[in-house]
């Protein structure tokens, strides 16, 4: 689904992670591992297309990602949920269903009020994005992801900030969607307890490194890697002397 | 034109039991092509439904969402209904999206507004404006505590705001005080000219400009660019809590932010003004050169005679009022701002059109008062 080959990427020419190489495959749950401040969230705008990279290919489905005016064919949270404010949920939801598909009001209705339903905001279509708490407003932009139903799913740390309830149903809500669907999602991420229940392969960032230091299933990574920057990141141990 | 993916067909049974059964893979961009035919299958209500899913493959949220609520339909009109056969990733789905009952909305769908509405609404909103004079009051206790604590202003902030407001605005006071002072001559010259009298477009172009269309022109200007600029910087770390963070730090925001910000407007305004003053009237001196045959000595040794001091200071002491009315409205309009995005850009419009107003008005006040006192 996705190839990234000798990729480099980074600001003014300058490059903060460098020859990345790794491949997501259809149906895969792929978590983005790393650090505070190693470019988790910079490749993944890269992966979605909203920068380019400085050197080296990345390809979703065939193509550079962000090309061409169709619809999108991924979902995307960001971290704050990145809603428009002048919106209500209901409408934030509604916009790519009004964009992209022919469905009358009623029928744009109905999906939005099930995807708002799904992630327990059935009764807050319309609160504007201020009148919500920061776990509603990512819940909102989940579902705002969801509404086309896209095969690739780009989760930029969708945990952090919800209750550990809402956490939870969100791990469910990525297994169960993956399961029926075989959609394909992409999660930057460093809450564990998500990563080592819907990861089921992974790349860990380093800053220092500047590229990928270990990759493979989290929970293996966890029991075998020799390399103690992994052991002190996944068993919360303060960062190894370097 | 390729087959439907997916297939309906309702079979009867006895007893008005009824089966819809779907087959085939339901993504909702086709299902709801054909979502009029399968409701029509309903038409005739039979006593219970069986929306038969084992011959579904797969089933994507928004074909779940309308299947759901086709069901919710036939459950409305009085008559049983039950979905079988979904197993896997179809059960998966349905469990999904039907885990979270039904709720009713907890607040109603935003409406139109009616005129009346609208004009209540914006009577209240100026009623609700006197309590700027609050944000007056606060502002005056936090220059009085800049006088008491010089130490307490962020006074590195002045140093560079005075250079956004002044030495980054100063092309633009220049080119467009230039370009008025040439527009004035040229006027004033055509008329002029018919009289003989061409060499009181010096008299003319030096009162106007530094009377009158030099301050104000300087303060319109600034307005857009600072007024704006600071309210659009309040109004987001308003929106962003950037302002509550101050608080808890124990810093004032009037002292840490709104205080620097009208100093260097207030001090920034009347070195424009001056600046402002001098290109105009060499605006007007080039057309007195190009189209009125007036000598530059000629027009210089005219301006020199028709200008006194006070003409000169009076239009700075306005700039000097300017300034803090634009620094005043600005901050108050920035940390007045409420909601997202959306709220910065309307503290940003209400900034600029407020302070554009009372510019306006300050200057008629002042031209008046002038006049009053025969000056």
């Amino acid at each position: 689904m996705i190839q990234v080959e000798r990729v480099a990427i980074g600001w003014d020419g300058r490059a903060i992670l460098e020859d990345l190489d790794f491949e997501v495959a259809a149906g895969d749950v792929f978590v983005i591992l790393g650090g505070s401040g190693c470019g988790k969230s910079t490749l993944l705008r890269h992966l979605i297309g909203l920068e380019r990279p400085l050197a080296g290919t990345i390809r979703v489905g065939g193509e550079p990602p962000g090309r061409g005016g169709g619809p999108p064919t991924s979902g995307v949270l960001f971290q704050s949920g990145a809603l428009f404010g002048s919106m209500t949920l209901a409408e934030n939801v509604a916009l790519p269903l009004r964009k992209w598909t022919r469905l009358d009001a009623r029928a744009i209705d109905t999906i939005v009020r099930a995807k708002l339903r799904l992630v327990g905001l059935e009764g807050f279509e319309n609160h504007v994005p201020a009148e919500t708490s920061g776990g509603m407003r990512k819940r909102a932009g989940i579902a705002r992801a969801l509404a086309l139903d896209p095969p690739l799913l780009f989760l930029d740390e969708p945990s952090a900030g919800l209750d550990p309830v809402s956490a939870v149903e969100l791990d469910e809500l990525i297994l169960t969607l993956n399961r029926s669907l075989g959609m394909t999602t992409v999660i930057v991420s460093h809450e564990l307890e998500s990563i080592f229940k819907v990861g089921r392969s992974c790349i860990m960032l380093d800053k220092e490194a500047r590229g990928i230091i270990a990759r493979g299933d989290p929970a293996r990574l966890r029991a075998e890697s020799p390399d103690p920057r992994v052991q002190a990141f996944f068993h919360r141990r303060p960062a190894p002397e370097r | 034109m390729s087959a439907p993916a997916f297939r309906v067909e309702r079979v009867d049974h006895e007893g008005g039991r009824a089966e819809l059964r779907f087959a085939g893979t339901l993504r909702f961009r086709e299902v709801y092509d054909a979502w009029p035919e399968v409701r029509r299958l309903l038409r005739t209500h039979p006593k219970r439904v069986a929306f038969d899913l084992s011959r579904v493959e797969a089933l994507d949220g928004g074909a779940t969402a309308l299947l759901l609520e086709l069901k919710h339909d036939v459950d409305r009109t009085g008559a049983a209904s039950e979905i079988v056969g979904a197993e896997g990733g179809v059960r998966g789905m349905l469990e999904l999206y039907g885990a979270h009952p039904r709720r009713a909305s907890h607040k109603p769908a935003p409406r139109r507004i009616g005129i009346l509405d609208q004009i209540g609404r914006e009577t209240r909103a100026l009623f609700e404006e006197a309590r700027a004079l609050d944000y007056v009051g606060d502002v005056v206790a936090a220059g009085a505590d800049a006088v008491r604590t010089p130490s307490a202003v962020h006074w590195a902030d002045v140093g560079r705001l005075m250079e956004r407001a002044g030495a980054d605005g100063l092309p633009i006071v220049l080119l467009i005080s230039f370009l008025v002072g040439l527009v004035t001559a040229f006027q004033a010259a055509v008329q002029l000219k018919q009289l003989g009298a061409n060499i009181f477009v010096a008299d003319l172009v030096g009162l106007s400009i530094t009377r009158e269309l030099g301050p104000l022109m300087t303060a319109i200007i600034v307005a857009g660019r600072s007024g704006a600029a600071f309210s659009a910087e309040l109004g987001t770390m308003k929106v962003s809590e950037e302002i509550d963070a101050l608080r808890t730090l124990g810093l004032d925001p009037y002292l840490f932010l709104v205080f620097p910000r009208i100093l260097a407007l207030v001090v920034v305004l009347p070195l424009l003004t001056i600046l402002a003053d001098a290109v105009g009237i060499l605006g007007g001196l080039l057309v007195a050169l190009l189209g009125l045959d007036l000598t530059a000595n000629a027009y210089v040794v005219e301006t020199q005679k028709a200008l006194h001091l006070w003409d000169v200071s009076s239009g700075l002491l306005k700039s000097l009022v300017f300034g803090l009315q634009i620094g005043l409205i600005a901050c108050q309009r920035g940390l007045a701002t409420r909601g997202g995005a959306e709220g910065v850009g309307r503290a940003t419009t209400s900034a600029v059109v407020t302070s554009l107003f009372a510019l306006v008005v300050t200057d008629a006040i002042f031209t008046m008062l002038f006049n009053a006192f025969g000056r």
